[in-house]
C-alpha cells in the first residue's frame, strides 16, 4: 500500500515536471492536468469526485489524514443521545473507485511558485491547479483557558469524533439537576445555527432524562441564525428550561477555568456541571501555512472560481473561505465544491469559468420532530462578493403547524442520506 | 419561450463543447444537495435526472410563485430567472 502509494507519487512527478514546462492549457501538451485536493470533508470529496465527473482526464490526489471521515451535520443528535456515531461516519473507498489518489497522510507545507504540496513523509506532489478545503481549525487560547487540555474537561465537540462522544458522556454522567452551560462564539464561526440546535437537543435530552437541570447559552453575540424560530420553539417545548443569555445581557465569556468548570463573563461567573465551550475558530492549518488565509484567519477567494485573492492556481472551498453571504455550512461546502470544481476543468481547458448560481439549505432539529430550515441563493455580486439573490432565500415560516415542523425534520434526515451518499457513498 | 428554450439549450451544449461534458448550467449542480443524484437513494425529494423539462419548469414556476405548497422550494425557487429554470430544466432532462 505504500510503496504503491510512493511509486504512485513518483509517477506523478515525472509526468507533471514536463507540464510544468508549458503552463496553460494544461491539456494542451497531452498530458493528464494534476489537482490536488487537501482535506477530505463536504467540501474536498465533493471537489475531488465533482472534477472527476467533470473531466475524467484529470488526475486528482485527495490528501486526507483521517481514514474515516465523521460528519458534523447531526452529532448534536448524537450527543443529545438520538443517534450513535457510527451514523455519522464515512470512508473514502467509493471516492477512490472514482479513479481518484487518496493518500492518507497530511499536508504539511505548499510552494505556491513551484506549484507542489509536500505531504508528512516529504515527497512533493505537483499540481497545476490546488484546491485547499481544510475546514476549521480551533483558535486555541483566544479565549484565555481555553486549550487543548481544557477541552478534555470542557469539551468544544465542534469537530465530530471523540469530542461529541466525551460531550455526550459527559450530559449522561451528570446527576439530575446539573447545570449545563454552552458558550456560543462571536461570528464568524462553522455552522451558524449549530450552538442553538445542540441546545435544542440537549435541553431535549434533559427534559426526558434529567428534568430538574438547567440549560444556559452564553453568547457573545446578540444575534444568532433562525432566532425567531428557535425561540419559539424553546418557548413552546423547553419553558423554564434553557436560558439564552446574549452579549447585552452579560453573556460573552471572556476566560474559562476547566479545572472548576466556570465559565467567566463581564457580569459573573457561572459553574456548570457541564460546560460546552464553542471556542473562536479560523481556516485550517494548511490555509495559514499556503498563505491564502487573510488578517481575519479565513480565506478571501474569487466568487466564480472560489481561486484565492491572495494565492494564484490555490482555490479554497467550505468552511475556511470568506463566500459572502453564505454560511459555513455543509450544503454550502458541497455546492462550492461543485461550482469550483467545473471552474477549474475548464481553466485548465484554457476556458473561461461561467458566472455560477450556488445554493444553500440547513436544517436544524429542535427536538426529534421539530425540523426548521434555512435557504438562500448566491451569485456574485458587482463587488466581487458572493451576494443573496435578492427576494430569495430565507427561514421556516413562524408559527407554522406542528406537521411542517415534523416534515423539515424528515426532510433534515433525507438531506443528510442524500449529501453524504454524494460525497462518500 | 420558444426562444429562451433554443437558447438555453444552445447554452447547454456550447458548455458541452468546451470541456467534453455536458456541464450542467448555473445553478444545476447545487440541486444534488438534497435531489438525490443517485438512483440508488430512496429519499421524500424527488430524483431530477430524466424527469420531464416542461414538468420541472412548472414546478419551479409554481414553487416561486407561491401556488404549489413547499417547505424550502419556494425560498429557493424565487432566486432564479426564467431562463435560468429553463436551462436547468432542459440539463437535468438530459441526465441519467
Amino acid at each position: 500500500m505504500k510503496a504503491g502509494r510512493r511509486e504512485f507519487l513518483k509517477l506523478g512527478v515525472a509526468a507533471t515536471a514536463s507540464v510544468a514546462l508549458f503552463p496553460v492549457p494544461a491539456f494542451a501538451q497531452g498530458a493528464a492536468p494534476r489537482v490536488v485536493v487537501v482535506g477530505g470533508g463536504f467540501a474536498g470529496a465533493s471537489c475531488a469526485r465533482a472534477l472527476r465527473q467533470a473531466d475524467p482526464r484529470i488526475a486528482v490526489t485527495l490528501v486526507e489524514a483521517n481514514a474515516t471521515f465523521t460528519a458534523c451535520p447531526f452529532s448534536n443528535a448524537v450527543i443529545g443521545g438520538l443517534r450513535e456515531l457510527s451514523a455519522q461516519q464515512f470512508t473514502y473507498e467509493r471516492v477512490a473507485a472514482d479513479g481518484i489518489a487518496v493518500a492518507r497522510t497530511t499536508a504539511t507545507a505548499v510552494d505556491a511558485a513551484a506549484r507542489s504540496v509536500t505531504l508528512a513523509d516529504g515527497a512533493r506532489v505537483p499540481y497545476d491547479r490546488l484546491v485547499l478545503a481544510p475546514g476549521i481549525e480551533i483558535r486555541w487560547g483566544a479565549l484565555p483557558g481555553y486549550d487543548e487540555a481544557a477541552a478534555a474537561h470542557m469539551p468544544h465537540a465542534w469537530r465530530a469524533g471523540e469530542q461529541t462522544v466525551l460531550l455526550r458522556q459527559q450530559l449522561e454522567a451528570m446527576p439530575d439537576g446539573g447545570l449545563v452551560v454552552i458558550s456560543a462564539p462571536a461570528n464568524p464561526f462553522r455552522c451558524p445555527p449549530g450552538p442553538y440546535e445542540r441546545a435544542s437537543l440537549i435541553a431535549h435530552y434533559l427534559k426526558t432524562k434529567k428534568p430538574k437541570s438547567k440549560l444556559m447559552i452564553l453568547d457573545a453575540k446578540d444575534a444568532f441564525s433562525k432566532q425567531r424560530l428557535f425561540q419559539a420553539a424553546w418557548a413552546e417545548l423547553y419553558p423554564g428550561l434553557l436560558e439564552w443569555v446574549p452579549l447585552s445581557k452579560g453573556g460573552n465569556v471572556t476566560s474559562v477555568d476547566a479545572a472548576t468548570r466556570t465559565l467567566v463573563t463581564d457580569f459573573g461567573r457561572h459553574q456548570a456541571k457541564v460546560a460546552n465551550v464553542i471556542p473562536p475558530q479560523k481556516a485550517g492549518r494548511i490555509a495559514d501555512v499556503a498563505g491564502v488565509a487573510d488578517g481575519s484567519g479565513w480565506c478571501p477567494i474569487d466568487p466564480v472560481t472560489f481561486e484565492s485573492k491572495l494565492q494564484p492556481r490555490i482555490h479554497v472551498i467550505g468552511d475556511a473561505a470568506i463566500a459572502g453571504a453564505m454560511p459555513k455550512s455543509a450544503f454550502a461546502a458541497n455546492s462550492q465544491a461543485k461550482t469550483c470544481a467545473a471552474a477549474v476543468a475548464r481553466l485548465l481547458a484554457g476556458a473561461t469559468p461561467s458566472a455560477p448560481k450556488l445554493i444553500n439549505t440547513c436544517y436544524s432539529l429542535v427536538a426529534p420532530d421539530y425540523g426548521i430550515s434555512v435557504a438562500g441563493v448566491y451569485q456574485p455580486s458587482p463587488s466581487g462578493q458572493l451576494a443573496e439573490v435578492a427576494g430569495s432565500g430565507g427561514v421556516s415560516p413562524a408559527g407554522a403547524p406542528r406537521a411542517t415542523r415534523a416534515a423539515e425534520a424528515l426532510l433534515a434526515e433525507a438531506w443528510f442520506r442524500t449529501i453524504t451518499d454524494e460525497t462518500f457513498g | 419561450m420558444r426562444r429562451v428554450v433554443a437558447a438555453a439549450i444552445g447554452f447547454v451544449s456550447i458548455a458541452a463543447a468546451v470541456t467534453a461534458w455536458a456541464e450542467p448550467p448555473a445553478g444545476a449542480a447545487a440541486c444534488s444537495g438534497c435531489h438525490p443524484a443517485s438512483a440508488r437513494m430512496t429519499s421524500p425529494v424527488p430524483r431530477l435526472a430524466g424527469l420531464d423539462r416542461a414538468a420541472i419548469v412548472r414546478a419551479m414556476q409554481d414553487f416561486r410563485s407561491g401556488t404549489r405548497a413547499a417547505t424550502v422550494m419556494d425560498r429557493i425557487a424565487k432566486g432564479f430567472t426564467d431562463a435560468e429554470i429553463q436551462a436547468i430544466a432542459a440539463w437535468y432532462a438530459t441526465q441519467r
